[in-house]
């Protein structure tokens, strides 16, 4: 088994079971993606194109119908493991009140760590340095009910912290939340990524996140149908569009404003860019 | 309006009582209800009102508070009262009219029972005052962890009502939402005979209940990503210790227990 690779998905498809007689459609079908130690991926995906089904797939919250999941080598399917895998990939949900256990912030860090039997001294400094990691070490005697979205979150992803997961997944962690609180969980997990090298995946339906991401999957129907680095994801826009998914806002502007004969780089993705880009085309590109 | 609701109230300090060990505290609070019920005249019942109201003071938690936090018992201590009066028919009769009869003896046995209801509820109330809901739940897990060997699930219990107290407010926020949602659409929740307001409130508890199950779910699956399965060795990042305080608190509860005993044998019993 190659170590560089964190998770990998080995032609995975998975249905949800079905109420009734018939049997619902696959929610992934055949999918394949390998994921490197200390990537920071994102997936995007509209609603029911299967992101979110991968998140509970990685850490054996559910198993594939076909095909093998690997996490740092153990098979998900294998019961005996599931302890291990968790304690490699943690998940942090979309609703930040239904994933919080405690009734105050430390203690919910703490759950975690007390469930695999650490040390009470060493879970007090695994808590400490989560909280930290996140920057809501002020607010760890705090009751969660009284925190704001973006705080309850980052408790949250304190919590998987505290696990010392290598790899720590997130399902559209930000969708619950106003852009200031969007803002501070994007920080945190950037700072996780860059600073700390936990790996870090994404799913989400914003584009301007995964614009800061390694790497960008697109998810449509169950399949995955771009896979690559955020600039050579967003140059097939008739794939996005497919996927029901739009370019970010200032790729969208330059497109626009190239087929109205403005002259723009290739590429742009961000704000920053744009502005780059749109300040090199009128100082001499755009003007002969 | 629901906010105003207290259960379990904690005011957090630093007092001698609220640093008492949590089962320290149960175990004092426990024997404490039971001397109350012990007291057989009113020599032995002013030594433990006398206990309650040292213990109220020194954890500097306000008398208005407690007694603001009774207001919804009083009906009750009223009535168990003037009941006891029609109960007990010793001592001089006071008033003897068609069928009722007033004795001393039943106003003493009333008096009595109010006073003894009052402490009660001051000694236990500064339990929950005193000590945060997840110590106590804490604590109670930990006092009762024998159990586990006659295969009682002392743990899951434990954090079964950690989250039921955790969901507390996060429901009554939900409650506040719906009821605003459905007012929005024209609910008339405040007016009517009571059938009606009751058949208004159907409205709000079925989303509350649909709302709950799926929390429920998707707690399970968290909690199920963070290693819970109710029956590994879990280990506690607060650790809990006896010190002398709790030494302290057992002697004068165990003094007063000889106190208690003591009075009701010399000075007989009134009730």
């Amino acid at each position: 088994m190659n170590n560089d690779f964190l998770i990998r998905f080995c032609d995975v498809s998975f249905r949800y079971e079905s109420d009734n007689e018939t049997p619902l459609p696959l929610a992934i079908k055949n999918i394949n993606i390998d994921i490197k130690k200390g990537e920071f991926v994102a997936i995007l995906g509209h609603n029911g194109s299967g992101k979110s089904t991968i998140a509970k797939l990685s850490n054996a919250i559910i198993l594939p119908e076909t095909g093998k999941i690997f996490v740092d080598g153990m098979d998900t399917a294998d019961e005996n493991l599931e302890y291990e895998i968790r304690q490699k990939v943690g998940v942090v949900f979309q609703n930040p009140d239904n994933q919080i256990v405690a009734t105050i912030v430390e203690e919910d860090v703490a759950f975690g760590p007390e469930n695999l039997g650490i040390e009470p001294k060493e879970i007090r400094q695994r808590v400490d340095d989560a909280l930290k990691a996140v920057g809501m070490y002020e607010y760890r005697l705090h009751e969660p009910h009284k925190l704001s979205g973006g705080q309850k979150q980052r408790v949250a992803i304190a919590g998987v912290m505290a696990m010392q997961t290598d790899c720590i997944v997130l399902d559209e962690p930000t969708a619950m939340l106003d852009p200031k609180g969007r803002e501070e969980v994007m920080k945190s997990l950037l700072r996780l990524n860059r600073e700390m090298g936990k790996t870090v995946i994404l799913i989400t339906h914003y584009m301007d996140e995964a614009v800061k991401a390694d790497r960008v999957i697109v998810m449509n129907g169950g399949n995955v149908v771009l896979d690559g680095t955020p600039k050579e994801v967003f140059a097939h826009e008739d794939v996005i569009e497919n996927a029901g998914l739009e370019l970010p806002d200032s790729a969208k502007l330059a497109l626009m404003l190239k087929k109205k004969g403005v002259n723009l780089p290739d590429g742009i993705l961000t704000p920053d860019e744009f502005i780059e880009g749109f300040k090199f085309s009128v100082s001499g590109g755009a003007l002969n | 309006m629901i906010k105003d609701i207290t259960i379990g109230q904690y005011f957090p300090g630093e007092s001698f009582i609220h640093r008492l060990d949590a089962r320290a505290k149960l175990i004092v609070v426990f024997l404490a209800l039971v001397e109350i019920f012990l007291c057989k005249n009113f020599l032995s019942l002013a030594l433990i009102v006398l206990f309650a109201v040292v213990s109220v003071a020194i954890s500097k938690i306000s008398f208005k508070v407690v007694f603001k936090g009774m207001k919804m018992i009083y009906f009750i201590i009223v009535l168990t009262s003037v009941l006891q009066i029609f109960y007990n028919d010793s001592g001089t009769v006071l008033l003897d009219w068609w069928k009722i009869k007033i004795t001393t003896g039943g106003i003493f046995t009333a008096v009595f029972m109010a006073i003894r209801i009052i402490t009660l509820i001051l000694v236990s109330s500064l339990l929950t005052y005193t000590t945060s809901p997840t110590t106590l739940t804490d604590g109670i897990s930990r006092l009762l962890s024998p159990l586990n060997k006659i295969k009682v699930p002392v743990d899951t219990l434990a954090m079964m009502m950690t989250i039921a107290l955790r969901f507390i407010p996060t429901l009554i926020e939900e409650i506040d939402k719906i009821m605003n949602a459905q007012k929005a659409r024209g609910a008339d929740l405040d007016s009517g005979n009571l059938v009606q307001r009751a058949k208004a409130l159907v409205p709000i508890f079925i989303p509350l209940f649909v709302n709950s199950f799926r929390r429920a779910y998707e707690l399970a699956f968290a909690m199920e990503c963070r290693c819970y399965n109710g029956n590994n060795k879990r280990t506690r990042m607060k650790q809990m210790k006896f010190s002398w305080r709790d030494a302290v608190a057992f002697v004068v509860i165990a003094v007063m227990l000889a106190g208690i005993i003591l009075l009701n044998y010399f000075f007989g019993a009134v009730i």
